[in-house]
């Protein structure tokens, strides 16, 4: 039977679907890939809600103190911020998702130049965080920043040091972090769009259905389990996101920026305190385990859409 | 038959696999096995200045490398080089997972602590009291020093002071302030005119500590944040709290760029380096862009002046500075050549006092003949500030321990940004400092 290993141009479909249902098989095809994922992502995973038992500066000792960094953590007033900031994140990608629908839907209907339209609007994805941090950090400048020099030209006369202000600068880093995904996002809507048979749409028009009709009716009825997929992806990615909050602010001025996954960053590099940085990893973890549960339950339908 | 082969070929594929998942490790084991084997010893070497950035130091440490490698036959360094802050990350991974380098750069103090605790680092003493006998400047090697052991060794040393741009100065016609009014006066006259008077960028947060930490030593004197940090004193001492006040009085009379709690370091030095604002408050370390620095225009390094923070109604001295030294290098406790890399220390502490400022522009932490180099003049008068300063107070951040000084950061930075009040501010540091 594990001839089908290595003689496959030989086998008809027949002997393909008995060894495939050798469970044997099943397993030895999975295990690469199950070693992989267990060595990389579930080991790790296991030992850091382990270290978030202990007190260690993550050079020296370990001592067990049992859940204490769990509970300091629950009654942590700046990992609560930071989870705020983390969600607030989540909802405003969630949020965007519908503005990317809608320009996915413009470029899908074979518009002039949609071609090209949705090459600019992949490039801020081929950057990376840090250069796109970069960017928009010379654009945020105070004083010669691209942004304050246009409000001084149209008349604004004290425009806001976006990144020094503790009341908007969340929402300053915000903006690049949907633009640097709106061209994912796009791509995905795009691709799915694309998918819809030809035919239908084609039937939809000799019924007299308008394009808003055949968008709203057809098209995107069709898509929703892609929709589902990017509102998860979303809001996991929000959740844990980092980059460039690390970046342009680090979590400043005084935590204002301040999200989940730079809090845990911080504790565990910048103060040596690896036990309660483990706690909060881990946290973050459950967190976005339990959203992600909650989103699911919310977007689930019984039928599946079929062509 | 066939399908045993099969099997046979199956196994070593994984296994294979397995080995590449693991074999970081096994190369880790062999090559720090093979530092002993025979006579050819290696010292792994990791230091923080890659030739993109740094390149005047990364030429230096090549050239103490291969002279201390012919001086040496038999000895061979290997070396890893990495920038600033991923080289923090790199040393903490590999101390938690034991595989420090034989020798590599530290920091005093705070950053030392945990990594002495976990008997990381081997003491320096020995070296310190025979070849090195009486080469550092005093206070630097100390500052290394934990319950009367030494276990770092500085390569630079640095004093903060306030940088000035003399064309501007003498626009409005200024003079540099040697007392706290005379400095307000500065300030007020500057924004009168529309010119930011101080570029600071307070993302980086040490930066406002300097601010924060002169206004402490003038008001309060040489000793009053090392007292409240080493516990002799408090936090919530007086002085401690009416400069903090003084910072938010600056802070009113806008002395500071805008924007400046979400500007970086980086940042703040363009402003001053583009004539944007006239004051710059950093460390000697940057006394390359003023003198030698040949990228920047000779125009504006001939405007640049500095002076010392000012008096503050009479109190404190002119000569009590805030700096201390920067790197230092240490020695792995669990290494091979132990021998051979204290040696190399030694060697290169050495090589490096001789070679730094005049290649470099760097400070080093070791005794110099001011006199007998030729020197850019502002090093000349920085060095005799060094030689007659009554004191040098340690970088705060840097004294205590990370998590207090990550609470004294934050701190800074909400008194900058006027989210805390004085009093507010010193007693999240006495909680914080109370609470080790």
């Amino acid at each position: 039977m594990l001839s089908v290993l290595f003689y496959l141009p030989d086998m008809g479909l027949n002997d393909m679907d008995k060894v495939m249902s050798n469970k044997w098989i099943i397993a030895l095809y999975v295990l690469p890939a199950l070693l992989l994922i267990g060595i990389f992502i579930f080991i790790p995973l296991v030992l850091s809600g382990y270290y978030g038992f202990m007190d260690w500066d993550g050079i020296g000792a370990m001592t067990f103190i049992g859940l204490e960094n769990y509970t300091a953590a629950l009654q942590d007033a700046k990992f609560w911020d930071s989870a705020w900031h983390s969600f607030l994140l989540a909802i405003f990608s969630t949020l965007s998702l519908l503005i990317y629908l809608a320009i996915a839907l413009i470029l899908a209907s074979k518009i002039k130049g949609s071609d090209l339209l949705r090459k600019i609007y992949l490039i801020p994805m081929l950057l990376s965080s840090v250069a796109i941090a970069q960017l928009w950090i010379k654009i945020y400048n105070p004083t010669s920043g691209m942004l304050n020099q246009i409000l001084l030209k149209i008349g604004v006369e004290n425009p806001p040091a976006w990144l020094a202000e503790t009341s908007i600068v969340l929402y300053a880093i915000f903006i690049p972090i949907l633009w640097q995904y709106a061209g994912f996002y796009i791509l995905i809507y795009y691709a799915a769009l694309k998918n819809i048979p030809d035919s239908i749409i084609e039937a939809a028009r000799i019924d007299g259905a308008s394009p808003v009709q055949i968008a709203f009716r057809i098209k995107l009825p069709l898509i929703m389990g892609i929709v589902k997929v990017t509102i998860v992806l979303a809001v996991v990615g929000s959740l844990k996101y980092f980059d460039l909050i690390y970046v342009m602010t680090g979590g400043g001025p005084n935590g204002a920026s301040e999200v989940m996954a730079s809090y845990m960053y911080k504790l565990a590099f910048d103060t040596n305190n690896f036990g309660y940085g483990s706690a909060i990893g881990f946290l973050l973890l459950i967190i976005t385990l339990v959203v992600t549960y909650i989103v699911r339950k919310l977007t689930a339908t019984k039928e599946e859409i079929q062509y | 038959m066939k399908q045993k082969k099969a099997i046979t070929l199956l196994f070593t594929l994984f296994l294979s696999i397995l080995v590449i998942a693991g074999c970081s490790n096994s190369d880790k084991e062999k090559a720090s096995s093979s530092g002993e084997s025979g006579n050819e010893k290696t010292i792994k070497f990791m230091h923080l200045w890659p030739e993109g950035s740094s390149k005047t130091h990364y030429t230096i440490v090549e050239e103490i490398i291969s002279n201390f490698e012919n001086d040496n036959p038999g000895v061979n360094v290997e070396v890893e080089v990495l920038s600033n802050e991923q080289y923090k990350d790199k040393i903490k991974v590999l101390s938690t997972s034991n595989e420090l380098p034989d020798v590599g750069m530290t920091w005093a103090a705070g950053y030392l602590t945990p990594y002495v605790d976990g008997k990381k680092f081997t003491p320096l003493d020995d070296i310190l009291q025979s070849d090195l006998k009486d080469s550092f400047v005093p206070g630097t090697a100390e500052a290394y020093a934990i319950d009367g052991k030494t276990y770092g060794l500085p390569l630079e040393l640095n004093i903060a002071t306030i940088f000035y741009n003399k064309a501007i100065f003498d626009e409005y016609g200024l003079e540099a302030p040697k007392t706290y009014d005379e400095f307000k006066n500065v300030i007020k006259t500057l924004t009168d005119n529309g010119v930011a008077p101080i570029a600071l960028g307070n993302k980086d947060r040490w930066t406002g500590s300097l601010w924060y930490m002169y206004l402490a030593d003038r008001i309060g004197g040489a000793d009053v944040l090392t007292s409240a940090i080493n516990r002799t004193g408090s936090f919530e001492d007086l002085a401690l709290v009416s400069a903090a006040k003084e910072v938010q009085n600056l802070v009113d009379m806008n002395a500071f760029v805008k924007g400046f709690n979400g500007l970086a370091d980086e940042e703040a030095k363009s402003m001053f380096m583009n004539g944007q604002a006239a004051m710059y408050l950093i460390g000697s370390w940057d006394l390359p862009n003023y003198t030698t620095n040949e990228d920047v225009p000779k125009e504006f390094r001939d405007s640049i002046g500095f002076f010392n923070f000012p008096t503050v109604d009479g109190k404190g001295e002119l000569t009590s500075h805030v700096g201390g030294p920067g790197v230092g290098l240490f020695v792995s406790e669990d290494s091979d050549v132990k021998e051979e890399a204290k040696k190399f220390v030694s060697y290169f502490v050495k090589a490096w006092g001789e070679k730094s400022v005049t290649q470099a522009g760097v400070i080093p932490a070791t005794k110099l003949e001011a006199d007998s180099l030729e020197l850019p003049q502002m090093y000349i008068d920085v060095l005799n500030e060094l030689s007659n300063a009554t004191n040098i107070t340690l970088f705060a951040d840097v004294q205590m321990s990370p998590e207090v000084a990550e609470v004294h950061l934050t701190q800074i930075q909400a008194l900058f940004g006027k989210e805390a009040t004085p009093e507010d501010f010193a007693k999240k540091h006495e909680e914080a400092l109370s609470a080790q």
